[in-house]
């Protein structure tokens, strides 16, 4: 079959159509990633505040660009390339219908265009949240829809796929492990996209004039069912890449497969109420209702998460051992691929995910403490350390592996690939606690100047100027180590020695 | 492998003593944390308040317009913004309006006194922040959000708007004077 070829590596079939797909998503996240880390650059030199480089109006314009080319763009285009690859590729399949695929990417980079369009032209300063009745152009609105539609078409083309491959017969046994992460995801960014275009719909119409405005606490209900469980999207898949990586760099196996994936059936049944925990401190929800949804629901999510946080290191421990590294309790640590970027990034995002993220959640979740944490800077801590160190690193040390398996290139400049994780993850996490320990002394977010613009002055601990300092340097040099990631893929693309193919 | 097909049989495969410990700990600390959040909505009272209505904005605003001019005791300026200073009777109902860019009124308060506080938004969403307490609530045009509060240190607190609210956001800081 002239559609497939064989991989000189792990000796895959590869469908080429796939991947096509696979490469077009992923080049397109990495120029999403790149536009949002130049942002984000320009934006923590600015709520650093002894630097404060931009005026309010590009500030709050950039923050808008920079939620969107970040959480949506550069992470669900990645995410597409991941389901392709984890249905097609893993499974020695055809892609489904490969012409929807297209429409995704069509749809996705049409929709995500125009968002960043309207945005950059002053048209959506709103961020990412674009509260009504704070009111975007309508073309903001549709971008997201078209954005959104593409993203369930690519999660159709992978379901389809895992029909084609099961009816075709092209793998025997149970889905791998990944796969099933992957679909756990799928899952959820369907229940997902759904409240998206529920929001959004009504949105986009009254924005052009056609229907009153609905109700503000409406809004803010039915998008954090989008706009926290999008980010559980990014969790599962996450953690279907740590299992991917933990197998490609030690050849590690799951401890039981039947506790992974059962955390994987935790996270679908129970993520996405939890976003309830976004409108603690609102008014027109009973505390009964909102403690119920952020803590029985939250915390099975959170369940799962514990499990995963066992059963990746633990793999990694059995794999390593396995390897001879048997003496002490450490051994095995000490003697790991640490110049390996795929095993670094895997291990730097778990622990800033893990130790960082996942806790700060699950405490800026609680219904009393949130009173204390409600959009000052340990939101943003938080959830940079989830999507940042956690996601986006993850994705950085997957992408090592993509780059020769299916661009065919081996990675360029590996001297500084083998120093990239570090030099990314570990700024990322002092970046975000500091920006935490500021957000606790009441520093608040999406604030393009915390001393205001001439009215009433505003006096902070001393302990405020030292940590916003500390994240503007950390922050800085994190971008550094973004910048690296994207200069090691455009290289390797362009001038990476190509692996010939058997 | 987790990236190959798994053989029939796995959910078969007994669970380890390390898993089963590891997953038991992780559930009684689930468990324990969920009986503990609403646990402390009873034991500790510091919980988000409970009492809302639905107000139209411009109810809300007519509400606000009259409280301010019934308490107003005086005028206050910094920059190009001017508020009314209300100083309403202990035990009172009290109003604090958020609306593009400026929380309105200052408030003059006693210590030790409990107040009704009637937090909402004439136009889009807006955060009140207390500071330096860090104490922070939604103010959601629609919503009439009542916050029973009893000031229990005699000084100036800054309201700071964290909801992005527009061009002037950063500049929506806003005063509670108490004495």
């Amino acid at each position: 079959m002239s559609d497939f070829r064989t991989c000189s590596i792990t000796g895959l079939k590869v469908h080429l159509p796939a991947e096509k797909l696979i490469k077009i998503n992923a080049v397109t996240a990495i120029v999403f990633l790149l536009v949002g880390g130049i942002l984000g650059l320009l934006l923590v030199l600015t709520r650093w505040q002894a630097v404060h480089l931009l005026p309010p109006e590009f500030f709050y314009r950039f923050l808008t660009l920079h939620g969107i080319a970040m959480l949506v763009a550069w992470i669900i285009f990645w995410e597409m390339a991941a389901l392709y690859l984890t249905s097609a590729i893993l499974l020695n399949s055809r892609l489904a219908v490969p012409w929807v695929g297209w429409l995704q990417y069509l749809l996705m980079l049409v929709g995500g265009g125009l968002v960043a369009v309207i945005i950059l032209l002053g048209g959506a300063d709103v961020m990412f949240t674009s509260y009504v009745p704070l009111k975007a152009d309508p073309l903001y609105y549709l971008g997201i829809i078209l954005f959104a539609v593409g993203a369930i078409l690519g999660c159709v083309v992978f379901f389809a796929t895992l029909v084609v491959a099961k009816t075709e017969g092209t793998y025997s046994g149970s889905l791998p492990l990944v796969t099933y992460g992957a679909a756990a995801a799928a899952i959820i960014a369907i229940i997902t996209l759904s409240h998206g275009a529920i929001v959004f719909i009504p949105t986009l119409l009254w924005s052009a004039g056609l229907i009153p405005p609905m109700d503000a606490e409406v809004y803010r209900l039915i998008f954090w069912g989008f706009g926290h469980s999008s980010q559980q999207i990014n969790v599962c898949t996450m953690v279907a890449v740590w299992y991917m990586l933990g197998t490609l760099t030690v050849g590690s196996t799951p401890v039981n497969e039947k506790v992974c994936r059962t955390a994987f059936v935790l996270y679908i049944l129970f993520i996405n109420i939890a976003s309830e925990h976004h409108i603690l401190v609102d008014p027109g929800f009973s505390a009964a209702h909102k403690s119920w949804n952020t803590s029985y629901f939250m915390h099975l999510a959170v369940l799962a998460s514990m499990i995963h946080a066992f059963s990746v290191p633990a793999a990694l421990e059995v794999a390593l051992r396995k390897k001879g590294y048997t003496r002490g309790t450490f051994e095995w640590l000490k003697k790991a691929p640490w110049g390996n970027p795929g095993f670094s990034a895997l291990f730097l995002s778990l622990v800033g995910f893990g130790f960082l993220g996942g806790t700060t959640g699950v405490i800026f979740g609680t219904e009393q403490l949130n009173i204390l944490s409600h959009n000052n800077l340990r939101i943003p801590g938080h959830f940079h350390a989830t999507v940042v160190a956690g996601t986006t690193l993850a994705f950085m040390g997957a992408t090592y592996y993509v780059l020769p398996l299916i661009f065919q290139r081996e990675v360029a400049f590996p001297w500084l690939a083998k120093i990239q994780p570090y030099l990314f993850g570990i700024p990322i996490m002092v970046f975000s606690t500091f920006m935490m320990v500021a957000g606790g002394f009441g520093v608040s977010r999406r604030s393009a100047d915390m001393y205001g613009s001439g009215g009433f002055s505003v006096e902070y601990s001393p302990i405020v100027d030292i940590s916003l300092s500390i994240m503007g340097i950390s922050g800085v040099v994190a971008c550094l180590g973004g910048a690296a990631f994207c200069v090691i893929a455009v290289a390797t693309l362009i001038i990476g020695k190509k692996i010939e193919a058997k | 492998m987790s990236i190959t097909p798994v053989p029939p049989g796995w959910w078969k495969m007994p669970l380890h003593k390390e898993e089963k410990i590891w997953i038991s700990i992780a559930l009684i600390w689930c468990i324990a944390i969920t009986i503990a959040m609403p646990a402390w909505h009873f034991v500790g009272q510091q919980n988000s308040s409970q009492e809302y209505y639905t107000i139209s904005a411009e109810d809300y605003n007519t509400l606000a317009e009259d409280f301010m001019e019934k308490y107003k005791t005086g005028t206050e300026t910094a920059g190009d913004w001017e508020w009314d200073v209300v100083t309403p009777p202990p035990g009172s109902d009290i109003f604090l309006r958020g609306m593009q860019w400026k929380w309105d009124p200052i408030l003059k308060l006693k210590k030790g006194e409990t107040y009704r506080l009637h937090l909402s938004s004439i136009d889009v969403l807006h955060g009140l922040s207390i500071h330096p307490l860090n104490m922070n609530f939604e103010a959601v045009p629609g919503w009439d959000y009542v916050l029973t509060i009893t000031p229990t240190q005699a000084k100036e607190y800054r309201i700071i708007c964290n909801e992005f609210c527009g061009a002037d956001h950063h500049g929506m800081i806003g005063k509670i004077i108490v004495e």
